[in-house]
């Protein structure tokens, strides 16, 4: 077993902010553990603009805003980079394991930082009954498809949920030619911000359904089309009001949930609503030299803020191993 | 013209049935065809059982079904050895909330006794506190059945056709029945992908072994579809239940239970209904509110945001007992027809009665001296230690690199599954979990498809989820 100072777990715009933050604090001896073959997490299948608006007061891609930091991280030796590395154990000591393409490695870290983002809620976590066919897809492994893989993963499409995701989707389907048939929400505002809800939706005319639900999706082999109905105010279905839209894609853009599967084998104490860990204070779990920050933390709106409360992860991090001594 | 090889033994359909029916026949000095309509086995009624091993406490001493089930639930203690699979003889215990109720699992467990069930007993309320504290406290008493266990029910399917191949058997998949001709003596067995010859026709074509049987004449029998919804849990909650959880029975089903899986995720369900279309596969808000009440009458802290995914499956039902017979009328066609529950656990069982109706009709079964009963053992990094993992891994990179990260998946297991016949995307499911975890695959699915793709040499727009017509993208991206 070897040892370290600072274990950062995810190499997205919060473990790369935390490991240069705890770099700039003092900290020489940082393990940066990405499970994917680059560094940058999910900002690089977000090639939309609107990224860096407040924290770097410019408008940039997600590749874009991503570069700074990795630029960043390469320029630091003390930052050690592991690619392909997927931890799969924690200890309440900040023992951690991760397996590689050859190696299983146990790390003692003095602290441990947990980056690892958020996993879309999926279609059964809302209870949309019906069909499984193929066809129906979170709005990120669709964006994932499109814009790193270069395959259309449908032609007609309705979205389910109006979350961030989904509504630059509706844009970046329609501008890869396929149709956009709705956005259907269940609530009686949209989820997402109001310049996606503009730019993405109003924009290039798809009818935006607040107020609905999907009762069910339809389709053998691939989705044939999904039925809708109206709800009142307290989400109950109104008689009369279902009426059916055919499509061959079901996005679903229904919010997203923090990761912290590890956390909570770690023993950390986890509010089972939001899947986050307890904690007094921001980027804090309820063992000493364990902390969260970004998505895994809460769920951000925006990266700018991710990447400036990951800032004060690192700088907490590197307080932290300063007071063991 | 071409001469089509007559093949001794043809059975139409991989499940479980079918294959484990071609297992058992290889075993013997016989060429044998196996016709699958779907692109892998294990598609159709298999893929959506619960994976329970039936211990054979509700089902008649007299029937097809009970002695069946008993001495499946045998044979496939065997079977898992040989052809590595994990079996877990987790036990079951059926509840009873009132004195009435303890009266009712009195009756079963005398009925199951007759049969010759091992080791029922009654336990009490202090015995049900020590052993199974999530139950609900309102339960007064059970029946323990220990020789009750789970499988992986695909896994299953894919271990007795991998031997059957490695025996000799010839698997024809995307292979759809269209007719049987009677040639006198023999079969001309017409498909979508052209003509069979056999001498000997199994069906086990599940839910349309009725279809199939009328083809030769056959049709005093329907199968009436029964569908069954299933809610699967998140395995942090494996340890809900230490056993399979029943309620007593109704008339036609064993009722909304808790189940153990061999993969550690918690299962509720199924529902019994009846329903009109073979391909009604569609889950219900219905289904889903008398799943849960049912479930939580058993287990009162399982909660909605447990549920990761759900299902329906339908049982290909037929009357009351198992159809399984030599028909007279078309000599040298057997049915095996209408294996619902406890089909699974039956199969086994199935696979030796059919041998011996072929034996006693005249097929002559000389036993190969090469007859190879072993299958080496799939690996599943969800189910072994870190150490374990830490050796595979640096005996093949391949281990270390995790692609599923909910159910931890690597490339190599991926690989292997292909190898092994994974031809979809399903395929890679069944046989290594990757997707079935919490995220749904959001995370994995390019990089499966893109290990199918290598391995397979399909472009990554002809990968499909379950066979043709369900590619998972409509093509690719337009370069303007």
């Amino acid at each position: 077993m070897c040892e370290k100072d600072l274990v950062i777990v995810g190499a997205g715009p919060a473990g790369m902010a935390a490991a240069i933050s705890a770099y700039e604090s003092g900290v020489r001896d940082i393990l940066l553990l990405e499970r994917d073959q680059y560094l940058g997490g999910i900002l690089n299948q977000c090639i939309h603009t609107g990224f860096g608006l407040t924290y770097f007061k410019e408008n940039l891609t997600g590749p874009e805003y991503a570069h700074r930091f990795i630029k960043k991280i390469n320029a630091i030796k003390e930052i050690e980079v592991s690619l392909k590395s997927f931890a799969v154990h924690l200890t309440n000591e900040n023992v951690l394991t991760y397996i590689k393409p050859g190696a299983l490695e146990k790390i003692k870290a003095k602290a441990v930082i947990m980056a690892t983002g958020a996993r879309e809620r999926t279609r059964e976590m809302v209870h949309i009954p019906g069909t499984r066919p193929a066809g129906i897809f979170s709005a990120g492994l669709a964006q994932k498809l499109i814009n790193i893989e270069g395959l259309l993963p449908g032609r007609e499409v309705v979205i389910i949920g109006s979350g961030d995701i989904g509504l630059i989707m509706a844009r970046r389907f329609i501008l890869e030619g396929a149709k956009v048939k709705a956005v259907i929400e269940i609530q009686k505002q949209s989820r997402g911000l109001t310049r996606n809800v503009v730019q993405c939706v109003e924009d290039f005319g798809v009818p935006f359904y607040l107020s609905h639900r999907i009762a069910k999706i339809h389709g053998k082999n691939r989705v044939e089309k999904v039925d809708v109905v109206r709800v009142d105010e307290h989400l109950h279905e109104v008689a009369d009001s279902m009426f059916s839209i055919e499509c061959d894609t079901v996005l679903i853009s229904v919010g997203l949930i923090p990761e912290n599967e590890l956390i909570e084998m770690a023993g950390a104490v986890i509010d089972k609503k939001t899947n986050t860990p307890v904690a007094q204070e921001i980027n804090k779990t309820s063992i000493p030299g364990l902390f969260v920050c970004g998505n895994s933390f809460k769920i951000y709106d925006l990266v700018d803020s991710v990447s400036k409360d990951s800032i004060h992860a690192g700088y907490q991090a590197a307080e932290y191993i300063r007071g063991l001594g | 013209m071409k001469s089509v090889p007559v093949f001794d033994v043809l059975v139409i359909g991989a499940g479980v049935v079918g294959a484990a029916i071609a297992r058992e026949l290889s075993r013997y000095k016989l060429s044998i065809a196996v016709l699958e309509k779907e692109e892998e086995p294990a598609f159709g009624v298999s893929k959506s059982n619960s994976g329970i091993i039936h211990p054979g406490t509700q089902n008649p001493a007299g029937s097809l079904k009970g002695r069946l089930c008993l001495e499946g639930n045998i044979l496939i203690r065997e079977i898992s050895r040989e052809l590595g699979l994990d079996f877990k003889e987790a036990g079951e215990l059926i509840v009873a909330f009132t004195q009435d109720e303890i009266q009712r699992l009195l009756t079963i467990k005398s009925e199951a006794e007759t049969l010759g069930v091992p080791g029922l007993k009654i336990v009490d309320m202090a015995w049900l506190r020590e052993n199974e504290p999530n139950l609900n406290p309102e339960a007064i008493a059970a029946l323990y059945a220990p020789s009750a266990g789970v499988i992986s029910p695909y896994r299953l399917v894919y271990a007795l056709c991998e031997n059957a191949l490695k025996n000799g058997a010839e698997f024809y998949t995307q292979t759809k029945v269209e007719n049987i001709i009677f040639t006198k003596p023999g079969f001309e067995i017409q498909t979508s992908k052209g003509m069979f010859k056999a001498r000997y026709v199994i069906n086990a074509a599940g839910l349309y072994a009725d279809e199939t049987s009328a083809m030769v004449g056959i049709n005093d029998f329907r199968i009436a579809p029964r569908k069954g919804q299933e809610f699967i849990l998140d395995n942090k909650k494996e340890n809900l239940t230490n056993h399979l959880i029943f309620p007593l029975p109704s008339k036609v089903s064993k009722g909304i239970l808790v189940i153990k899986t061999a993969d550690g995720n918690p299962m509720i369900g199924p529902t019994a209904e009846e329903v009109e279309d073979k391909e009604d596969f569609s889950t219900t808000e219905e289904g889903l509110k008398k799943v849960f009440e049912g479930a939580r009458k058993l287990v009162p802290s399982i909660s909605q945001d447990d549920i990761i995914a759900y299902f329906s499956g339908l049982r290909p039902a037929s009357g009351d007992d198992f159809i399984i017979r030599y028909e007279d009328k078309a000599p040298g066609f057997i049915n095996v027809a209408g294996i619902q529950s406890p089909g699974l656990t039956a199969a086994p069982a199935i696979a030796k009665m059919v041998c011996g109706i072929l034996r006693e009709k005249g097929l002559q079964l000389e036993k190969k001296e090469d007859f190879i009963c072993e299958r080496e053992k799939p690996i599943h990094l969800f189910n072994i230690s870190l150490s374990e993992t830490e050796k595979l891994i640096k005996q093949d990179a391949g281990y270390g690199d995790i692609v599923c990260r909910c159910e931890m998946v690597s490339a190599k297991e991926v690989q292997d599954a292909i190898t092994a016949g994974a031809r979809t995307m399903d395929g890679i499911k069944f046989r290594t979990r990757a997707q079935s975890g919490r995220c749904h695959g959001s995370f994995c699915t390019t990089r499966l498809m893109k290990i199918l793709s290598e391995k397979t040499k399909t472009p990554l727009t002809a990968i499909t989820k379950s066979g043709k017509g369900s590619e998972i993208v409509k093509g690719e991206r337009v370069s303007l």
